[in-house]
């Protein structure tokens, strides 16, 4: 079974392979290459960063065919910058066009905080994830568990039926998404110990149904 | 409920040994740092730094394979520091396996070098250290002015304005080390962390000083840090990370247990 990890060149994307590899992963490839991942049989889609670079890199490594293909039919697990660049549109950069698999906008945290004081910007660190939704990918791990976040912008999708976890920072916000196939964490679950491994080890034996 | 606290045991590093020693009940000092890293993410520590004290080129060659080895071995993140001087350092430690840069000296002597770095790969991966030491002012309104070469150099730089400076070009963290304070096991300079909290608007990593776990509580309610960094207290196994966030939590202070 190949999973490929995407590799657009941002960042630490070889941590999630890592992760992966030691939850039972046996042939992953960190891939920018689109006939690998057209040919894997699951996809994750990891990064960090600025949406724009990221757009801009799927462009230029041809990605952007292969990876809508992905998420239409195969478990697919989008991972930070990841779950961002699922939505409609980003405010990021100006405002950049994402790939829009989910109706919703990215935002900068200060809207959802407003002028609060003592929140720093990026919410980094341990939060915890409130779990909306039943879901595959959320088995054996407890609602409210700590996961690890790092961004200075998050997810509002306009449906809220797709938002499957929650977390309160200043406000409250989407922690995770998914619908049929697709499940996106704004957390980093390959560095989240032991909650964040056990939710890559239900990826690996998912086979794409949301509901459970 | 919301975000914790972090608790972050930092190591030192030379030649891609962890240096000044590491002792776990069960262990002895073995210098090995993915064995150390492994150990610090089991207790429960919340991140891990390490900070390369050697110089030389050869060394930053073994720190890209101990980031690796240690990357592959840990499953919290990991930041990397010390002599890193451009964009392309920090690319190497990123795809090493770092998920964080502290960047010291290089910012000084380049500013530009933060900014250039958080575009390319982002706020959330690049730290910059700010070792600052009491430098005029009064008891009641302290001034503290940056020092290079472990607290030996001053340059003329408020360290306020420096942080503030450093997080408008892109850092996504300070890491402040109290020169005054580090290894004295006195504590935090809180004063000194309060004011760089209350004046820059990125999470704040306070260092330099922690003698007990007191010191962790007073950081936090006292300092207004979002996490907390210490080595010896932790090392040399007088507490333990739980131990710590146990003390942390009597106070009253959100930590992941």
């Amino acid at each position: 079974m190949t999973i490929a990890v995407i590799d657009y060149g941002m960042g630490n994307l070889r941590s999630v392979a890592r992760a992966l590899t030691h939850v039972g992963a046996r042939d992953v490839v960190v891939t920018d290459d689109p006939a690998q991942v057209t040919a894997a049989e699951r996809v994750v889609f990891p990064g960090q960063g600025a949406v724009r670079d990221c757009m801009s890199a799927l462009h230029r490594h041809e990605l952007i065919d292969g990876l809508t293909q992905a998420i239409a039919e195969r478990p697919f697990l989008g991972i930070c910058m990841g779950m961002q660049a699922l939505m409609t549109r980003s405010e990021e950069n100006q405002g950049v066009e994402a790939l829009g698999h989910f109706a919703g906008r990215v935002r900068h945290f200060r809207a959802l905080t407003g002028d609060k004081t003592g929140i720093k910007i990026p919410h980094m660190g341990w939060n915890q994830v409130t779990q909306s939704a039943q879901h595959p990918l959320w088995q054996g791990i407890a609602d409210g568990e700590r996961f690890y976040f790092v961004h200075s912008y998050f997810v509002e999708p306009q449906a809220q039926a797709i938002v499957m976890g929650t977390s309160d920072y200043g406000g409250q916000f989407a922690a995770a998404i998914g619908a049929d196939n697709v499940f996106a964490t704004q957390f980093h679950p390959e560095k989240s110990q032991q909650p964040g491994l056990r939710l890559l080890e239900n990826f690996l034996s998912w086979d794409g149904n949301g509901c459970s | 409920m919301g975000l914790a606290r972090r608790i972050i045991p930092c190591l030192d590093v030379d030649d891609g040994r962890v240096v000044k020693g590491v002792k776990f009940v069960d262990i002895r000092d073995a210098g090995d740092p993915v064995e150390i890293a492994r150990r610090y993410d089991r207790a429960g520590a919340d991140e891990i730094t390490f900070l390369d004290i050697g110089a030389s080129h050869e060394e930053r060659d073994t720190l890209v394979s101990m980031v690796e080895a240690v990357a592959g071995a840990v499953f919290i993140p990991l930041t990397v520091g010390g002599g890193i001087r451009s964009v392309a350092d920090v690319r190497r430690m990123l795809n090493a396996g770092a998920d964080k840069v502290a960047i010291n000296t290089a910012a000084i002597r380049d500013p530009s070098l933060v900014a250039e770095a958080a575009e390319r790969f982002g706020s959330q991966c690049i730290v910059v250290a700010v070792d600052a030491k009491r430098s005029g002012g009064t008891a009641d309104d302290p001034r503290w002015e940056i020092f290079t070469h472990g607290g030996r150099q001053p340059t003329g730089i408020d360290a306020l304005d420096w942080g503030e400076q450093m997080a408008d070009a892109g850092a996504g963290e300070l890491l402040v080390t109290s020169m005054d304070r580090d290894g004295t096991r006195q504590g935090f300079d809180n004063a000194l962390n309060r004011a760089l909290s209350k004046r820059v608007g990125v999470p704040l990593i306070a260092s330099g000083g922690v003698g007990n776990l007191h010191d962790l509580v007073d950081g936090v309610l006292e300092g207004h840090a979002d996490a907390v960094l210490a080595a010896s207290i932790f090392h040399f196994g007088e507490y333990t990370i739980a131990q710590a966030k146990a003390c942390m939590a009597d106070a009253g202070i959100e930590v992941r247990q």
